[in-house]
């Protein structure tokens, strides 16, 4: 070849272009061979990967695609044939799997497009679940607390008690910012702010009774949504910055009496509603729930779910559990009885009233047995008796309950007389003389059931302490034994008698028990000159020297005058040092305000003053406190008595009474 | 006659009105119950006692809350026994504006205290008034010649 003058560059452009393109090529066959290689790592690494063969074709191809290019590498200068036939064939191989795996890509990417969304759509799931669970677990939480509240608001009976446990326990519960409590006034017009949580003492705000919130909220038993700015809802001055909480209110009925008094249950007629309000904490973002609401409208309604009929089941139990109570302490004073030293706790009691409550005790049992029972008063048995009326029911509910126990079938008959003397003496007891006399009669009890009966030759062993008839401890022997024991011990210590006839088993038996009963009317006189003989207007305690310690002018005279209408001689000071100098030995009795800086103390010094028991006079405190520490301050100082400021004439009689009768610690609040 | 009665049928509604409104309660009708033949003007000199030292302790409280550092204790401690004395004559009103006077002094909100002072001045000023009406009232029944009902 003849070398051209004209001037050669020094890369010929295509062969820069080339020269790229060879490393272009060697670059992408590399990367194509390194690709599968990683697939087949990571995918053996994984434990589940459904498209294996997938995975295969698709390595195929890339390899091809990646041998394709790497041979091309050689086709850039001269080549032989067989490189072109080797390139050829790779290329038609190349081909046919790239187009093999186009289509099965039609058809496997939907199916993994598929699985993300299923798997978006099992995340999404789960999380609801979560949320659901939560709340399940908080409405378990609510509901084991509706439980304990409504335990605790039914073990109270006072209906402070029950409101103000209301309001703490709800507070509690659902975290509120604030709980009040609106009661209606006396005159029925407004509603006085009784009760807060938060604060110690709840101010005097009244509302008129006829607010339209208030209306809403009264014709409904459900739990409303009220404007935090509706007057019952300004409860306290606004802590957050930007927004109340949310508040609901609901109305809880009242019964009027503020303690449950056993048969005097008030009708449902004429109802009288308080206003229960309760507010979210300001500044979250909480809002009020279903449940929560739900929550709030059980609690409320708590006097309206019994029925009369288990209204009086709850009486009935209420008096059981204490009569349980006593018989239990009964029981564990056995030693007591055996060794003499119990004595009876007379009292003037209304004697038909122990029998109507022994049959009702009784009457549940008897039904589910049904055992009809009748109680026959005679029309002479006096309505009023003076008595231990705790042990007479016990023995009588005693009798009445081994009746019931002992009888499957027959009627059960209580009957009860004013024993007279030929039923006295009658009475088959070989040392009974009963004595007949003026201001004390025999009653007469007799049990008759159509039961077990007991064979005649073991009644004797009936009495026994802790020994069970055989045949009568069949089932129910759940007793100790020592219910008949008690029970002649106490008819006993009543000055009578008490025995059992049976004619045999399966014939019934028939308890009798006689006990002295004293008559009301004409008891002796007590020996205490002090005690009042009448109850208004006369003088109480004629003479008596009392010395009122206070520093407050016009309670001082209050008292004063209160003390002067009993008759009392009454000597009024203002300071623990006048006290002291004036107290005397013929002061009985010093009354001292003891919310005065120098009270307690004064009572100290009254002690170490009068060092002797008797010439000290009894120290009455008088406070406007009724907290615990204040009672345990009084009864460190040796205080003789406490009253609750204010009080009545009436309050301050039998106050006095007492303590000069006693002369020991007791409360009169 | 005609006279008395209408005057007896007037001081039973007042009264009626005073226990209804609140501006006494139960422990007024104590302290009535207390008058009798050995004191007659029972009634009249514990009221008396009672605005006399109504009136010290509410001179007393305007002074400490004027001062710059006011000494809530001190205001706390005639709350207090203004509270005691109107609690003991029966005077409701002033009672109840007493408890709310005492969160104040406890929250040492020198405002609040400030009007609960004004509003116990109010209650003390209607509270004379009406007690005034009331005593008039009895002495007229009396100079009638008749006797003055009692409340149930």
């Amino acid at each position: 070849m003849e070398s051209c003058n004209c001037i050669e560059p020094q890369w010929p452009a295509e062969e820069l272009l080339m020269k790229y393109q060879y490393i272009s090529d060697f670059f992408i066959a590399l990367a194509y061979f390194s690709i599968p290689l990683e697939l087949i790592y990571f995918v053996k690494k994984s434990a589940v990967f459904p498209y294996r063969w997938v995975l295969v074709q698709f390595g195929a191809f890339i390899v091809l695609c990646g041998a394709t290019h790497l041979i091309s590498l050689w086709t850039f200068n001269m080549h032989s044939r067989t490189v072109a036939v080797v390139m050829t064939t790779a290329k038609v191989l190349t081909a046919a799997v790239s187009c093999a795996t186009a289509l099965m890509l039609v058809h496997i990417i939907p199916d993994l497009l598929s699985v993300k969304t299923r798997e978006l759509f099992l995340k999404n799931k789960a999380a609801e679940l979560d949320r659901e669970m939560g709340l399940i677990r908080t409405q378990e939480e609510t509901g084991r607390h509706v439980r304990m509240l409504t335990h605790e608001i039914r073990s109270t009976l006072d209906r402070h008690t029950i409101l103000k446990t209301t309001l703490v326990e709800l507070g509690r519960t659902l975290a509120l910012e604030e709980c009040a409590l609106w009661m209606p006034t006396r005159t029925g017009l407004e509603l006085q702010l009784s009760y807060t949580l938060r604060q110690q003492n709840p101010v005097g705000y009244t509302v008129p009774i006829q607010l339209p919130v208030i209306n809403q909220v009264f014709s409904s038993n459900h739990a409303l949504k009220i404007s935090p700015n509706s007057p019952v809802a300004r409860l306290r001055p606004l802590s957050g910055k930007y927004m109340p909480g949310e508040v609901v209110a609901v109305r809880v009925p009242l019964l009027h009496l503020s303690n449950f008094q056993i048969n005097d249950w008030p009708e449902l007629s004429t109802r009288r509603y308080a206003l229960m309000v309760l507010m979210l904490p300001s500044d979250s973002a909480r809002q009020w729930h279903v449940h929560e609401l739900e929550l709030v409208e059980v609690v409320a309604d708590q006097e309206t779910e019994l029925t009369p009929e288990q209204r009086l089941m709850v009486e009935t139990i209420l008096k059981s559990s204490n009569l349980l109570a006593t018989l239990i302490n009964d029981v564990l004073d056995l030693s007591k009885l055996e060794d003499g030293s119990l004595r009876l706790d007379l009292g003037s009691f209304n004697l038909h009233t122990v029998f109507r409550e022994v049959l009702n005790l009784i009457k549940p049992i008897t039904s589910v047995k049904k055992l009809p029972v009748t109680l026959n008063l005679a029309p002479d048995l006096p309505v009023y008796a003076i008595g231990d009326e705790k042990r007479l029911m016990q023995t009588i509910l005693n009798v009445a309950g081994n009746a019931v126990k002992f009888s499957k079938e027959g009627s059960i008959s209580i009957t009860a007389f004013v024993a007279n003397s030929e039923s006295l003496r009658d009475s088959r007891a070989p040392g009974f003389f009963p004595v007949l006399s003026d201001d004390h009669f025999y009653l007469r009890v007799q049990v008759k059931d159509a039961g077990q009966g007991i064979n005649p030759q073991d009644i004797p062993k009936l009495f026994t302490k802790f020994v069970h008839n055989q045949a009568l401890a069949t089932r129910n022997s759940s007793g100790s034994g020592l219910g008949l024991a008690i029970c002649k011990r106490f008819v006993n210590l009543m000055e009578g008698h008490f025995w059992i006839e049976s004619e045999g088993l399966g014939k019934g038996c028939m308890a009798i028990f006689i006990v002295k009963l004293g008559i009301p009317e004409k008891t002796s006189e007590s020996k205490n000159p002090f005690l009042p003989k009448a109850n208004h207007g006369q003088t109480a305690f004629p003479g008596l020297k009392v010395l009122v310690l206070d520093e407050n002018g016009v309670s001082r005279m209050a008292t004063k005058g209160l003390l002067v209408q009993l008759g009392c001689d009454v000597t009024t000071v203002s300071s623990r040092d006048e006290c002291l100098h004036v107290v005397s030995q013929d002061h009985k009795v010093v009354c001292i305000d003891v919310c005065m800086p120098d009270g307690f103390e004064a009572a100290a010094r009254l002690h170490e003053k009068f060092t002797k028991n008797h010439e000290r006079p009894l120290i009455v405190a008088l406070t406007g406190n009724t907290d615990k520490v204040t009672k345990e301050n009084c009864m460190r100082v040796g205080m003789d008595g406490v009253i609750l400021k204010p009080f009545s004439v009436d309050k301050m009689r039998s106050v006095l009474s007492d303590l000069l009768e006693h002369r020991v610690l007791f409360e009169a609040m | 006659m005609d006279i008395l009665n209408q005057l007896q049928r007037q001081y039973t509604d007042f009264t009626a009105l005073l226990y209804r409104e609140g501006f006494v309660d139960d422990n007024f009708t104590q302290v009535q119950k207390l008058q009798d033949e050995s004191s007659p003007d029972f009634v009249v000199e514990v009221v008396s006692l009672f605005f006399e030292d109504c009136e010290k302790l509410v001179n007393n409280m305007a002074e400490a809350l004027e001062q710059q550092d006011v000494d809530f204790k001190q205001v706390d401690s005639h709350v207090h026994q203004l509270k005691g004395s109107s609690s003991s004559m029966g005077a409701a009103r002033i009672k109840n504006v007493c408890i709310a006077f005492k969160t104040f002094c406890e929250a040492q909100n020198r405002e609040g205290c400030l009007r609960c002072l004004q509003q116990v001045n109010h209650e003390n000023t209607q509270l004379k008034t009406n007690l005034q009406a009331l005593f008039t009232l009895e002495r007229q029944i009396v100079a009638n010649g008749g006797s003055i009902p009692v409340m149930q």
